[in-house]
């Protein structure tokens, strides 16, 4: 059995011993690779800010994740719920030209936060009235959202040119500004941190946060204490979808400002990666989302200094996911269980899992 | 026009149908696994390569079917050894194919992706029943994954409702610790069913490269996978049930390129979202798992 400390190591260790042997086998140096992934990522004032711009959206899905994840409610449609977001807030956008600034501003972001709110609340609503599981009903929502942001830029919300699949710019009242142009660093962020804390308060100091705590750590013994599973259900994938589709409306306010097909390169899954790597921890989600952005930041560098397509930074997704599921570790004991199965001590409490949920 | 529509429609859900049996089987273990669009995709790829690099379909094939079966033993490893979430470990894993294909398809065939193709697998016409109208084509002109496939339905049926093999299966799904206690092995035989499946469904990903786009593209899968996962819930966990659900989502595929090609006002998107937005209602209609295996999802781990 590892130490506690040794485990995160060991991990680390696997996963870089892992991403070597692809580059290898892909005729690359991993030294190479990664000196242009740190390049592109830190290698200039501007690499950094924009590091920083593309880890924004990921703090927004990651802090949806690890709600939702902390009451082992398996969001998996962050993607879906940021995409229906970001509709709601460029569709609004273009229409907000008359307003203040801080006004013109608030709506749109509203506007996320309510879309994404919807898209989490259905499968919420669905998993705690009809008691359908919510990972295939945000599966499926997630599809269902990215065929709407489609049709709604060749159709409705098509700009009236009609030249390209994408909407009207929105207002510039209704623009999050950038500070250092040319850089794009803008309020995204700060308000994404503001959330983290918030959610960390929620999670850690607030009796709802507690009661999602216990029902991800045992849903029975939850019941019993008087959690109400449904209510709470339906509550924590709005909240969570709110989060993501908050992060959506903020991609279009300050960065993209127009929606187009496939707004989101996967944000939402990526999210998955980043709630693993912090421990469900939303403070810890920054440092985490920073990482992950730094690494989507450094892959277009590396691809023209090494020849390597930008899809390595999935590759590193998806190991370094199933190398933290595969180290079990200690630390996080609270929804350990439900993520790594049932501990081996003997001390253990039975396996509730096994009976049927009430 | 109707004849071609149709025709279409049964390509269309040859693969998604290979891959839900597949997936039904591993569900009928126990294991919820969405990282068949992983496998899917990894097979796609691998069997086009190999097709491409040594012209020879069949090995093309065989690799499709080693590349599912590897990617369907990460899971295994993970979610049956280790009892880790199902859930997170099968978006890893599909993560993690649609990375893989993508660096080794630039590799391999340059930054601009030269189109590499492949020759068709040849269509076998079935003698007379081939000459009948309408029919003939629709149904008994096609290549020979598409018979298999569609055979593998009242076998796959067979097993499963009828052989003592089937009811291991079932057992492991509905009570794991029950079936483990009459000295079933419970890892071995979800291991089974999640290499089976594997091989299914790398199948079906060979089958999108080698017999349907003769070519790879990235993520050429485009959510087959989580189709099939819809097939097994609308198709209520039974083989022929797979086998309706995925004709009428293949039916849905073949008609969105028909008005994309006609131009018409009806959004064909409409048609893209049509299996995932039916999944939710018959699952909002049927109420959750009603015909689900019991311990669906639920980690199994021997004391």
């Amino acid at each position: 059995m590892l130490s506690s400390i040794a485990k995160p190591f060991a991990a680390l260790a696997l996963a870089a011993a892992l991403i070597s042997i692809v580059l290898a086998a892909l005729g690359a140096s991993p030294l190479g690779v990664f000196a242009a992934l740190a390049e592109g990522a830190f290698g200039s004032w501007y690499a950094c800010a924009e590091t920083v711009v593309k880890s924004t959206p990921l703090v927004f899905t990651g802090l949806a994740v690890a709600l939702a994840f902390s009451g082992a409610l398996w969001n998996i449609g962050a993607d879906g719920q940021l995409t229906i977001g970001a509709m709601a807030a460029g569709a609004i956008g273009p229409h907000l030209g008359n307003f203040p600034h801080a006004i013109a501003i608030a709506t749109i972001l509203a506007a996320g936060v309510l879309g994404g709110a919807v898209w989490g609340g259905v499968a919420g609503w669905l998993g705690a009235r009809r008691d359908v599981n919510e990972v295939i009903s945000t599966i499926m929502l997630n599809f269902v959202a990215v065929q709407a942001l489609s049709w709604a830029v060749h159709g409705p919300l098509m700009e009236p040119s009609r030249a390209y699949p994408a909407s009207s710019p929105i207002a510039r009242a209704a623009r999050l500004e950038f500070y250092f142009a040319p850089s794009r660093i803008n309020l995204g962020m700060l308000l994404a941190v503001v959330l983290a804390a918030a959610c960390y308060m929620l999670l850690f100091r607030t009796g709802a946060g507690f009661e999602l705590r216990a029902m991800g750590r045992n849903r029975r013994a939850a019941t019993f204490f008087g959690v109400r599973i449904p209510a709470l259900t339906l509550w924590v994938m709005a909240l969570s979808g709110a989060l993501a589709g908050l992060g959506g409306a903020v991609q279009v306010s300050a960065v993209s400002h127009r929606l187009y097909e496939k707004l989101s390169p996967g944000w939402g899954f990526e999210a998955i990666a980043v709630a693993l790597v912090a421990r469900l921890n939303p403070l810890a989600v920054i440092p985490a989302a920073l990482l992950f952005g730094a690494l989507d930041n450094g892959s277009q560098a590396m691809q023209r200094a090494q020849g390597i397509s930008p899809e390595l930074v999935q590759v590193i997704q998806g190991l370094v996911i199933l190398i933290i599921l595969a180290f079990d570790t200690p630390a996080w004991s609270g929804i350990r269980e439900h993520i790594f199965g049932a501990p081996h001590d003997a001390a253990a409490p039975p396996p509730v899992a096994e009976a049927p949920d009430a | 026009m109707l004849e071609a529509f149709l025709t279409s429609a049964i390509t269309m859900a040859t693969p998604i149908l290979l891959a839900a049996l597949g997936e039904l089987l591993v569900e009928e273990s126990g294991v919820i696994n969405i990282g068949i669009e992983g496998a899917m995709l990894a097979g796609a790829f691998v069997a086009l390569a190999i097709a491409y690099f040594s012209g020879s379909i069949a090995l093309g094939l065989a690799g499709g079917v080693a590349a599912g079966v590897a990617i369907n033993a990460i899971f295994a490893m993970l979610v049956v050894n280790l009892a880790v979430n199902q859930v997170v470990t099968g978006t890893a894993v599909s993560i993690l194919a649609l990375g893989l294909t993508g660096v080794f398809y630039r590799k391999l065939f340059g930054v601009t992706g030269k189109a590499f193709m492949v020759a068709p697998i040849a269509k076998i016409p079935l003698g007379a029943l081939a000459r009948i109208p309408l029919l003939g084509p629709v149904f008994f002109n096609h290549n020979a994954l598409v018979y298999f496939t569609f055979i593998l339905v009242p076998a796959v049926w067979y097993v499963i409702a009828r052989t003592r093999y089937g009811l291991r299966l079932r057992a492991c799904g509905e009570r794991p610790e029950a079936a483990a206690a009459l000295g079933l092995g419970v890892v071995a035989i979800r291991w089974q069913a999640l290499v089976v499946s594997g091989a299914l469904t790398g199948l079906a990903g060979a089958f999108l490269t080698l017999a349907y786009a003769n070519t790879f593209v990235e993520n050429i899968s485009a959510g087959r996978g989580f189709v099939a996962l819809s097939v097994v819930i609308v198709g209520r966990w039974n083989s022929w049930g797979l086998a309706a659900a995925s004709v009428l989502f293949g039916a849905a595929m073949a008609l969105q390129f028909g008005l994309q090609a006609l131009g018409t006002v009806v959004p064909y998107q409409l048609f893209l979202a049509l299996p995932y937005a039916l999944t939710l209602v018959v699952l909002a209609g049927f109420g959750g798992q009603a015909a689900a295996p019991s311990a669906l999802g639920e980690p199994y781990r021997r004391d």
